[in-house]
């Protein structure tokens, strides 16, 4: 094994893929010269030069057309967003043109892409800058979604998203380039749509995933000094969703907190606490309870920051109640 | 419209070939137009009729390995690629037969084996997916060309503007078609573009662009060769205005109160079905013998068409989960 950081580990995947196959390339704003907005893809050009390493211009929606164009015709593009608010300006061809293309041509045309960026808040920057897409792409019929949260699952999952035959939504964070984790030395893929239980315990199980879960451990480990042992359970892949992973821990624990950095409305936590209660129900010993966003635009005050996001408290709170403690 | 080099003459057998396809496409419509209204089948359904020369002149200028991707008015497209018409007619009725198995419709017709790469429903959306299919031929050094075709009003999209930016900037081997009919729906190209001449927006890019005849064959053909010969040099796209007419509404339910009969009257006498066939006469490339056999085959193809459509089976119900993701296995949510 080997400690690297999360940026390493996508860049490792990329690069193992591209030497692999002559038809991964990657495209977006700065991945080439500048070697990385966030110095994922430092070095890559180097190696691989400019054919294939391609900065563009700052237009979303084009470039990501022009990535589905060279999917549809053969090629396996990864198309890196600076970030998925970005992104908005690319849903088009990612919803309407990636995702229904299979369908529409009669299983004649698959377009094995995977776009890939940063998600979710990375501080100070405000409503625009900070939104979370699990559920906007988890929606969509004919897309993957993936959310990793260790460089492990960040290399593992990555490399499978590039072999894979159908549209890929990868969603990272600016917050989690930095982190530090261990992954094999040689090659390893992990499969899409298995999710994985980052800690075990017996009282309650908390479903998450990707940067979130660090204070979902925080939660943790407070609560264990408190003599309350949790199960979390990290989903890695957001479509499909690993269903039996999280029905099969309500069954040992019989409660269940679901922590989401986006907001609560049509969320991937409502779409748990509905699974559970149609598959589990006769399992639960109390109500599904979620900690999630504020309902509200992302606020830009340190002072509301700290109000909109899920913390160890409210993780702990949740819990509590599920536990019926207090 | 200069050339640096004389193109070759248009050949007797191109002639008959045009006309053949184009009184396909144009007696294909008709019919399809009536079962719409007889309700027959639903969807949408844009009729190209009006508008054959700029498929039959493209098609004639291009060779196998070129690619084509279009807009939703797209039943042509399929026929002067050589698709027989009942397949276009199965797709339209949703028929698993159908060129797309009945999942695409109207909008969505393909055929990568022919160079078809739909059928796109979204106005605009295939101009960088064309531009990224040629991106993929420039990157597998092939010697194939994209043509990307898209009506005026999807020329107003930003998707344009990216697309064109980064297609020159990258020399992509990709012929920008407007198959310009002056209107958007119900709304002319006066109303809503403060250019009208078309070919005006490459200048911004740099893009060599030309204003071209659409309702003549020859025309097309010369300005597709023009382009796509550079292309295939590895100078990048092409802009044509291709001015062209379509003499039916936006589609089946418009009542067309934005143009006068007379400028509809107008067009129709520069039908570019006529105008063929008055070469071929002039030139007598073909007996009247002859011209009756096409007609004959042509009438029949229909026929046989409605008929394989009418006969042909509805999707079955396990196929709504198939061709939705290229993995065999994926794990959809099935609820009551």
């Amino acid at each position: 094994m080997k400690t690297v950081q999360f940026r390493e580990a996508l860049r490792e995947a990329m690069s193992e893929e591209m030497r692999r196959d002559e038809g991964v390339f990657l495209m977006g704003e700065e991945v080439a010269e500048y070697n990385g907005a966030y110095k994922v893809s430092q070095g890559m050009l180097d190696e691989f030069g400019a054919e294939r390493v391609i900065d563009t211009p700052i237009a979303e929606l084009g470039f990501a057309g022009i990535g589905v164009g060279a999917a549809m015709n053969g090629l396996r593009p990864v198309i890196e967003f600076m970030t998925w608010n970005f992104a908005i300006l690319a849903a088009d061809q990612i919803i309407n043109s990636a995702a229904k293309m299979l369908q529409m041509s009669g299983g004649q045309i698959n377009v094995p892409i995977v776009f890939r960026g940063g998600n979710g808040q990375a501080g100070q920057l405000a409503a625009t800058h900070s939104q979370s897409f699990e559920a906007f792409y988890a929606h969509v019929p004919g897309l993957k979604v993936i959310t990793p949260s260790t460089p492990y699952d960040a290399k593992g999952l990555l490399k499978a998203a590039i072999r894979d035959n159908d549209p890929v939504v990868f969603l990272e964070s600016e917050k989690m380039y930095g982190d530090k984790g261990e992954i094999p030395e040689g090659e390893y893929i992990l499969p899409i749509g298995v999710a994985d239980i980052k800690r075990e315990g017996s009282d309650v199980t908390i479903v998450t995933f990707g940067k979130i879960i660090k204070e979902v451990f925080k939660a943790a480990d407070e609560l264990e000094k408190e003599g309350v042992s949790v199960e979390v359970i990290d989903l890695r892949t957001i479509r499909p969703i690993d269903y039996d992973a999280v029905v099969n821990s309500i069954k040992k624990t019989n409660r269940c907190v679901v922590v989401e950095e986006s907001w609560p409305l049509a969320s991937i936590s409502s779409e748990i606490a509905y699974h559970l209660q149609r598959y589990a129900f006769d399992y639960l010993d109390a109500p599904v309870y979620r900690v999630t966003q504020s309902d509200t635009p992302f606020p830009f005050a340190t002072s509301l920051i700290a109000e909109a996001l899920p913390n160890p408290k409210r993780i702990i709170d949740a819990v509590k109640s599920v536990m019926y403690i207090n | 419209m200069a050339t640096s080099t004389k193109p070759k003459p248009i050949s007797k057998a191109t002639y008959l070939k045009w006309y053949e396809d184009m009184l396909l496409m144009r007696k294909f419509e008709e019919k399809a137009g009536q079962l719409y209204i007889q309700q027959k089948f639903g969807g949408f359904c844009h009729l190209y009729i009006g508008q054959e020369a700029v498929v039959a002149g493209a098609v004639s200028a291009t060779k196998a390995g070129d690619k084509h991707i279009t807009a939703y008015r797209d039943h042509a497209h399929p026929i002067g690629l050589g698709m027989h018409p009942k397949y276009v007619m199965a797709e339209l009725y949703g028929k698993s037969t159908g060129c797309s198995k009945g999942k695409g419709g109207s909008m969505h017709m393909f055929d990568t084996s022919l160079g078809l790469w739909g059928g796109h429903g979204i106005v605009g959306a295939q101009i960088p997916m064309g531009a990224g299919m040629a991106f993929a031929e420039k990157y597998n050094k092939t010697k194939n060309v994209v043509l990307c075709s898209f009506g005026d009003g999807a020329a107003r999209q930003g998707a344009l503007h990216e697309t064109f930016n980064m297609a020159m900037t990258w020399k992509l081997p990709v012929i920008f078609i407007i198959e310009n009919n002056n209107y958007a729906m119900g709304t002319s190209v006066q109303r809503t573009s403060n250019i009208t001449d078309l070919k005006k927006l490459g200048a911004a890019y740099d893009m060599p662009a030309e204003s071209v005849d659409g309702m003549s064959c020859e025309e097309v053909h010369y300005a597709i060769l023009r382009a796509a010969d550079r292309a295939r040099k590895g100078d990048g796209p092409t802009l044509l205005d291709i001015q062209t007419y379509r003499y039916k509404g936006h589609s089946m339910s418009d009542p067309q109160k934005y143009r006068t009969k007379e400028e509809v009257e107008k067009y129709k006498k520069l039908d570019p079905i006529q105008k063929v066939l008055e070469t071929i006469k002039e030139k007598k490339y073909a007996t009247a013998k002859l011209l009756e056999e096409i007609e004959e085959r042509v009438k029949d193809k229909v026929v046989e068409s409605v008929k394989f459509a009418e006969e042909s089976p509805l999707p079955e119900a396990h196929e709504l989960y198939e061709d939705v993701y290229a993995e065999a296995d994926y794990p959809f949510i099935k609820e009551y």
